[in-house]
């Protein structure tokens, strides 16, 4: 029991990331219809940036940990976020009223790019991070197993779930949600009513971008070591979630995230580490053929 | 028909090619402000091809197509593309298969073609994030303007309901008032009568009328309801295989030889008459 709730709480933490990610994946794919191939080294670029700026602001001697946690949460949202509006506008703008997978083909190139660019700039070898956050509260005890909620797993999920609940507003009442939903229902219609739709798909893109890079600092803080590939790896995790969850749909790439986290966390757990990867893929593999358009995922309607 | 007849749209030897097939050729017609012109003809005749030169989607491969606003300023809008069609040149217009936002309420579907005001009040976003008194005030303004259309098009009760689940009809009006929010000086509608009923038809004819005498707004449509064309049209313009064969009023068209025999076709013993009748 104290194991189960043990695993429990690191697959909602690891959840959370994938979550985060997987939302820049899916309102990408909503609005345009592309996969974002290169949204995993937008991730791995967030964390890097986050780890330059702690260490930034421990040598100019910021040492209370709020602040300096605030900051650096401050800093990597907004260069992400410039990293992404200029991934729009360099990479797949050009591109979009070409044919379909030129988007496509240019965000692989993206990817490579920003892997190669940080493995260049920042050296190959895993970055540390000394840890910034510690502390942990037992739950419960038995037989010499204490279950451990650290403070970090504690900030990830609050702050996971703060970014959610304020995202979801933002697409369900503000303005900018509207014209993103109109975009994602009828781009061209979208446009003739007078939305700009370019500056609707770059702030997407803006909006994904400083998403993950949250998911980024997260993941720094959590594990402590960041290298240039953990953007593929997490990439691809998340772009599962979003499957997973269906494709388009926001609660369902909340959900594909956890549940991701959730089947590797416990697969690790009871069977074997080594094949954590085949369980979250096959579960996919399994939940598509069952469910095509994953499990919110709305079918999609051709018109006529 | 206005007091002072000025043209508000002219088109001007408008021509669209599509590699080998002339779609429209050389046609040339002029709207008068505050009118309702009605653009018809045959199926294929490149009605919707004139319609969509007009509207930005497709860019013509000859000729000019000028906008003159209440104010004076001129807008060529063939070299307008995409949204700027609508945003400068206030030119709206609603889709033969409509394409409402259907996973929207009725409200929003409204709301959302308000944008460009929406915009300009919330400063490009800031304004309108941190809440600020003047957003607040665009905003109602918004929602007054969308429940001002959707009492004139009935559709207030269904205000909250997904657009997706409204009746045919319901969906046509609600694509009138939609482009209508957008605040347009011509408004180009494409079979807007389609699939309506003899009622719902009486119901649209009502409320073109009524936009026109109202608000002033000049009217281009395409329709093959000729209970429609024939009862609000000022002027009428016929197309047949892309080429204009007339151009007047409602009386002069249903009277024109060359349109009956586009609409009816002939006999081939006649070909020779009809032919000399109308100078062939």
């Amino acid at each position: 029991m104290e194991y189960f709730v043990q695993q429990l709480i690191i697959g909602i933490t690891l959840g959370s990331i994938y979550g985060l990610i997987a939302i820049g994946y899916t309102m990408v794919y909503g609005i345009i219809g592309m996969i974002n191939f290169a949204h995993g080294d937008v991730f791995m670029v967030g964390g890097f940036i986050a780890l330059i700026a702690f260490l930034a602001l421990l040598a100019i001697g910021v040492t209370s940990i709020p602040i300096a946690l605030f900051l650096v949460l401050l800093i990597a949202m907004a260069l992400t976020a410039l990293y992404g509006w200029t991934v729009e506008r360099f990479a797949y703008r050009p591109l979009r009223h070409s044919y379909r997978l030129a988007p496509l083909i240019s965000a692989i190139g993206m990817s490579i790019i920003l892997q190669n660019y940080v493995q260049i700039a920042q050296g190959a070898r895993v970055k540390p991070l000394p840890p910034i956050v510690t502390g942990s509260h037992t739950l419960m005890s038995s037989d010499g197993f204490d279950v451990e909620l650290s403070n970090i797993q504690i900030i990830v999920v609050l702050t996971t779930v703060a970014l959610m609940v304020s995202f979801s507003w933002l697409v369900a009442k503000t303005r900018l949600g509207r014209d993103m939903r109109a975009c994602e229902q009828d781009l061209k219609m979208a446009s003739l009513l007078g939305v700009n739709i370019d500056r609707t798909i770059s702030l997407t893109f803006v909006i994904g971008a400083a998403l993950a890079s949250v998911a980024g600092i997260m993941y720094l803080l959590y594990y402590g070591v960041i290298d240039f590939y953990i953007g593929f790896v997490a990439g691809v995790k998340a772009f599962t979630a979003a499957v997973l969850g269906g494709i388009g749909s926001l609660p369902g790439a909340m959900l594909g995230g956890l549940l991701i986290g959730l089947i590797e966390t416990f697969w690790s757990a009871y069977f074997s580490i080594e094949y954590k990867d085949v369980a979250a893929f096959s579960i996919l593999i399994v939940v598509l053929i069952f469910l095509p358009t994953g499990i919110l995922g709305r079918p999609e309607v051709e018109k006529v | 028909m206005s007091a002072a007849a000025e043209p508000i749209l002219t088109v001007d030897r408008l021509s669209m090619r599509f590699g080998g097939l002339i779609a429209v050729d050389d046609v040339s017609f002029v709207a008068q402000r505050s009118d309702i012109t009605a653009l018809i003809g045959p199926n294929g005749a490149g009605k919707t091809t004139v319609f969509n030169c007009i509207t930005g989607f497709y860019k013509p491969s000859a000729g000019l197509i000028r906008l003159q606003h209440p104010d004076g300023r001129a807008y060529l809008l063939e070299r307008l593309l995409n949204f700027r069609v609508a945003k400068v040149a206030r030119v709206a217009r609603t889709f033969q298969n409509m394409r409402l936002f259907a996973g929207m309420t009725v409200l929003e579907n409204l709301v959302v073609a308000q944008h460009n005001a929406l915009m300009r009040a919330s400063a490009f976003s800031f304004a309108g994030l941190f809440g600020l008194k003047s957003y607040r005030t665009a905003e109602s303004a918004a929602l007054d303007k969308a429940h001002y259309w959707l009492d004139r098009t009935g559709l207030l009760p269904r205000a909250d309901d997904p657009a997706g689940s409204l009746a045919y009809g319901e969906q046509r009006r609600l694509e009138i008032a939609r482009a209508m929010c957008t605040d347009p000086v011509l408004l180009c509608l494409d079979e807007p009568a389609a699939g309506l009923n003899a009622r719902e038809s009486a119901e649209l004819n009502a409320l073109l009328k009524f936009i026109r005498r109202e608000h002033g707004i000049s009217i281009l449509l395409i329709e093959h309801d000729m209970s429609v064309v024939m009862e609000i049209s000022d002027h009428i313009v016929v197309l047949d295989y892309g080429v204009k064969i007339a151009d007047g009023t409602p009386e002069a068209i249903r009277n024109d030889p060359k349109v009956i025999a586009a609409y009816l076709g002939i006999e081939d013993d006649e070909v020779e008459k009809v032919e000399a009748e109308v100078g062939l």
